[in-house]
């Protein structure tokens, strides 16, 4: 299915859900309300027309700094979708506060999900809930803040051993 | 110069002589330094010229630390943990610019520098170093075991 | 029923205490195990030989590339891309910049297509060299490490040829590549195909079909492909589990829809087919490189010095105090460090884009404009600067696809660069590999997953 059939079928089924969809470079986006994220997931994956069988990918964005979200929700939370039989991909995004960073967890749909999602919380500090085993994933435990956030100085440092900064 | 310290001298020599052929090298791979690392251990630049050949994964029967590759802050604990457990007499080189200063990873994970965390013999610069100046390196790291003062 | 064996001897806290004497042993294994080429730390619990229980444990790597590349402009992000999957760093050089031109909106010219086919399938070739090499060194294969790494260091003095780097090449330019192929490339290609051809037929004749290999290998490690996939595990291993999903052939770029060339697969899942798939592939790799290369528009790249060569000093003086005049249509020999930026190869790898692309040094030093482009590109606050949104590129690394998504902000360094790491699915699964077996297994199939630092930990 091409990007623009794909994004009109979600508008279809998920209607006032559905915060924005845009196609830009040719990349289907789709912006998803944080209530309906678990749900157009799972269409997403159980439509036969869609057949999203694979999460690539799970990151997030810090929009702190970005022109024009200033004040906007500061986090999304992005999921890369790919269909193995119909090959074509998807993009949904959901945009979370900063004072209510907390998106429903992949888990049950994908078992990648949980790394990807620890992963994110560990850099954004963003939490899923429902995450069966939610830890740092790359950091370790005694490491204060999140790294990848835009307020996080990129070379604060906090060593386990050794002189500190 | 009196007997005594003739023979101490002379057998200072001998040990040095000995110990500098036979580096059981101690790898601690960590990144991208080790395929470089890999490359000089084989047959191409053969490192077993040197006498140091046979890496000893095993931290209490070697005696050269090769700190290979970049040390992150949640690697340093491990790093001094393996430093501990060698033995008497031990050398520690640090293998790459990462190791000797952090490279250009000046960051919040990075550890800048291992030296900051155990003492470091000889430094190899380069990202990665090239097979040769690794075996400088070595031959840097001999002639060092051989001329001090040995321990036993 | 036989008495159950008493453990109370072993270290371990508690031991003995459990019911009847019996208690499962936790061992960690790593983060520096003698037996692992990788630093991860694996929880494991054991009853006797078997492994009932794994937690695997990452980041001991963890070297914060996707920051590091917020503070620099587009093109400074590639060296820290070498250092991802530092076995096949082209591809990740590659990719990346080919997701900023998809940001951009550029195409790049059809040469450098087709040097990024070549040099990709060299890398791949190199990766998956390493990655048999040492698992089966670790399982006691020396000789095949040895003989791996000798084919390895053909291709990687081919590489050098091209980038002047063995291994942390940046050679990847956003909008084309830093230089053209060097003068007798096809031939030193050719030789160095031909012997890591040897070798991969010497170890066929090792491993394949091996009794020792096999009984370690053979059914070892099995993941179904059900798995497979709701673990987004993709590459190897996913054709390991009989699908034969590969990006170069799903969503062509470059010059993959042009050669001739097959996916190969397997479909047990196991150790030893992923070994299989990895054979199988150098081998299209090669083929993929040889028709490319053959196939590579723009022909060699013969600079013809006719007229009067001047010297590039006195050329850079001239166009200093201003005597632009004429001096674009002087040939000169530039500094052999700047080989490939001059103008005749210049135009045959880059895109034709001054936003983007640096202008060829004979530009730059010759004329005025020259000299402003290669400022605004240089200096901070301008260079590339991609309008605002964000764009998904992926490609067919070394161990599955490879993505790179790259969200701007209008200004001159990237808002936002994720690398989808193709080695952590793999690692995310590995307890699934391992559970239930014994743990002498984990090495071979932690060996066969290719685990490298630099990309899953980034
Ligand atoms: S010095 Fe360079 S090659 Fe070596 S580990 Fe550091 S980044 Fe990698």
């Amino acid at each position: 299915m091409q990007g623009g059939q794909i994004l009109q079928r979600l508008r279809d089924r998920f209607g006032g859900a559905v915060v924005d969809t845009h196609e830009h470079r040719g990349d289907a986006t789709l912006v998803v309300d944080r209530g309906t994220l678990v749900d157009a997931l799972r269409f997403c994956r159980d439509e036969p027309t869609l057949g999203f069988d694979v999460l690539m990918d799970l990151t997030a964005v810090d929009y702190q700094r970005y022109p024009g979200r200033e004040d906007g929700p500061r986090f999304d939370v992005v999921y890369h979708l790919y269909s193995l039989a119909q090959n074509h991909r998807v993009r949904v995004k959901v945009r979370v506060d900063e004072d209510d960073a907390a998106v429903p967890t992949a888990v049950d749909l994908w078992p990648i999900a949980n790394w990807f999602e620890r992963e994110v919380w560990d850099m954004f500090g963003v939490h899923f809930s429902g995450h069966p085993d939610l830890r740092r994933l790359l950091m370790y435990e005694e490491f204060v803040g999140h790294a990848l956030r835009k307020d996080y100085p990129i070379n604060r440092r906090q060593p386990l051993i050794g002189p500190k900064q | 110069m009196g007997v005594g310290s003739f023979f101490t001298s002379k057998l200072d020599e001998a040990i040095g002589w000995a110990r500098k052929y036979s580096i059981f090298q101690y790898p601690f791979v960590t990144a991208c330094c080790g395929m470089e690392y890999m490359a000089t251990a084989c047959s191409h630049y053969d490192i077993d010229r040197f006498g140091a050949g046979l890496p000893r994964f095993s931290p209490r029967q070697a005696d050269v630390l090769f700190v290979v590759g970049t040390i992150s802050q949640k690697m340093a604990p491990v790093l001094k943990r393996i430093y501990d457990q060698m033995t008497e007499p031990k050398w520690v080189v640090a293998f790459g610019v990462c190791t000797c200063t952090g490279g250009f990873y000046d960051n919040y994970a990075t550890v800048q520098g291992i030296d900051t965390i155990i003492p470091v013999d000889v430094y190899i610069p380069g990202c990665p170093p090239r097979p040769e100046s690794v075996i400088d390196g070595l031959m840097k790291l001999q002639d060092k075991i051989a001329t001090q003062t040995q321990r036993f | 029923m036989a008495e159950p064996v008493r453990r109370d001897f072993m270290l371990g806290e508690g031991a003995g205490t459990g019911s009847g004497g019996q208690q499962n042993l936790h061992v960690g294994v790593g983060p520096a195990h003698p037996a692992m080429h990788g630093i991860i730390r694996i929880q494991t619990e054991i009853d006797g030989e078997f492994i009932r229980k794994a937690d695997v444990e990452i980041g001991y790597l963890h070297r914060a590339f996707e920051k590091d590349c917020e503070v620099g402009g587009y093109n400074n992000a590639i060296p820290y891309t070498d250092r991802l999957n530092y076995v096949s760093p082209l591809i990740n050089n590659f990719a990346y910049a080919a997701a900023v031109e998809k940001l951009l909106g550029i195409e790049v010219t059809e040469r450098c297509k087709f040097i990024r086919t070549v040099m990709s399938e060299i890398s791949r070739v190199c990766d998956h060299l390493t990655c048999v090499g040492a698992s089966a060194m670790e399982l006691g294969a020396f000789t095949v490490f040895l003989y791996m790494i000798k084919a390895r260091e053909y291709l990687w003095e081919l590489v050098e040829d091209v980038t002047g780097a063995r291994l942390t090449i940046s050679y990847g330019r956003v909008g084309g590549v830093k230089a053209d192929l060097p003068d007798g490339f096809a031939a030193k290609m050719t030789t160095a195909f031909k012997e890591t051809r040897e070798v991969l037929d010497e170890v066929h004749r090792l491993l394949t079909g091996n009794r020792i290999f096999m009984d370690r290998m053979v059914g070892v490690g099995v993941l179904s492909r059900e798995e497979t996939i709701g673990y987004a595990i993709t590459g190897p291993l996913l054709r390991a589990a009989g699908v034969g999903y590969d990006v170069r052939r799903a969503q062509p770029h470059w010059a993959y829809d042009r050669v001739q060339w097959e996916v190969p697969t397997q479909k047990d899942g196991d150790n030893y087919s992923r070994y299989l798939v990895r054979m199988a592939e150098m081998e299209q790799s090669m083929r993929i490189a040889e028709q490319a290369l053959a196939m590579m528009p723009g022909g060699a790249i013969n600079v013809d010095f006719e007229g009067r060569p001047i010297d590039p000093a006195a050329y850079v003086d001239q166009g200093k105090q201003g005597k632009t005049e004429g001096l674009l249509l002087v040939p000169i020999t530039l500094s052999p460090n700047l080989q490939g930026q001059n103008r005749a190869a210049w135009n045959q790898v880059n895109a034709h884009d001054k936003r983007v692309v640096l202008p060829p040094k004979e530009t730059t030093y010759g004329s005025i404009e020259g000299l402003m482009n290669h400022f605004m590109l240089i200096m901070e606050g301008y260079g590339i600067r991609p309008p605002l949104g964000e764009a998904y590129f992926a490609t067919e690394g070394a161990n599955g696809e490879l993505g790179f998504y790259v969200v701007s902000d209008g200004t001159d360094r990237p808002y936002r660069v994720r690398c989808r790491p193709p080695c952590l699915p793999p690692l995310a699964a590995l307890h699934r590999m391992i559970e239930g077996e014994q743990i002498a297994d984990l090495i071979p199939t932690f060996g066969s997953v290719n685990m490298i630092g630099g990309e899953l930990d980034r």
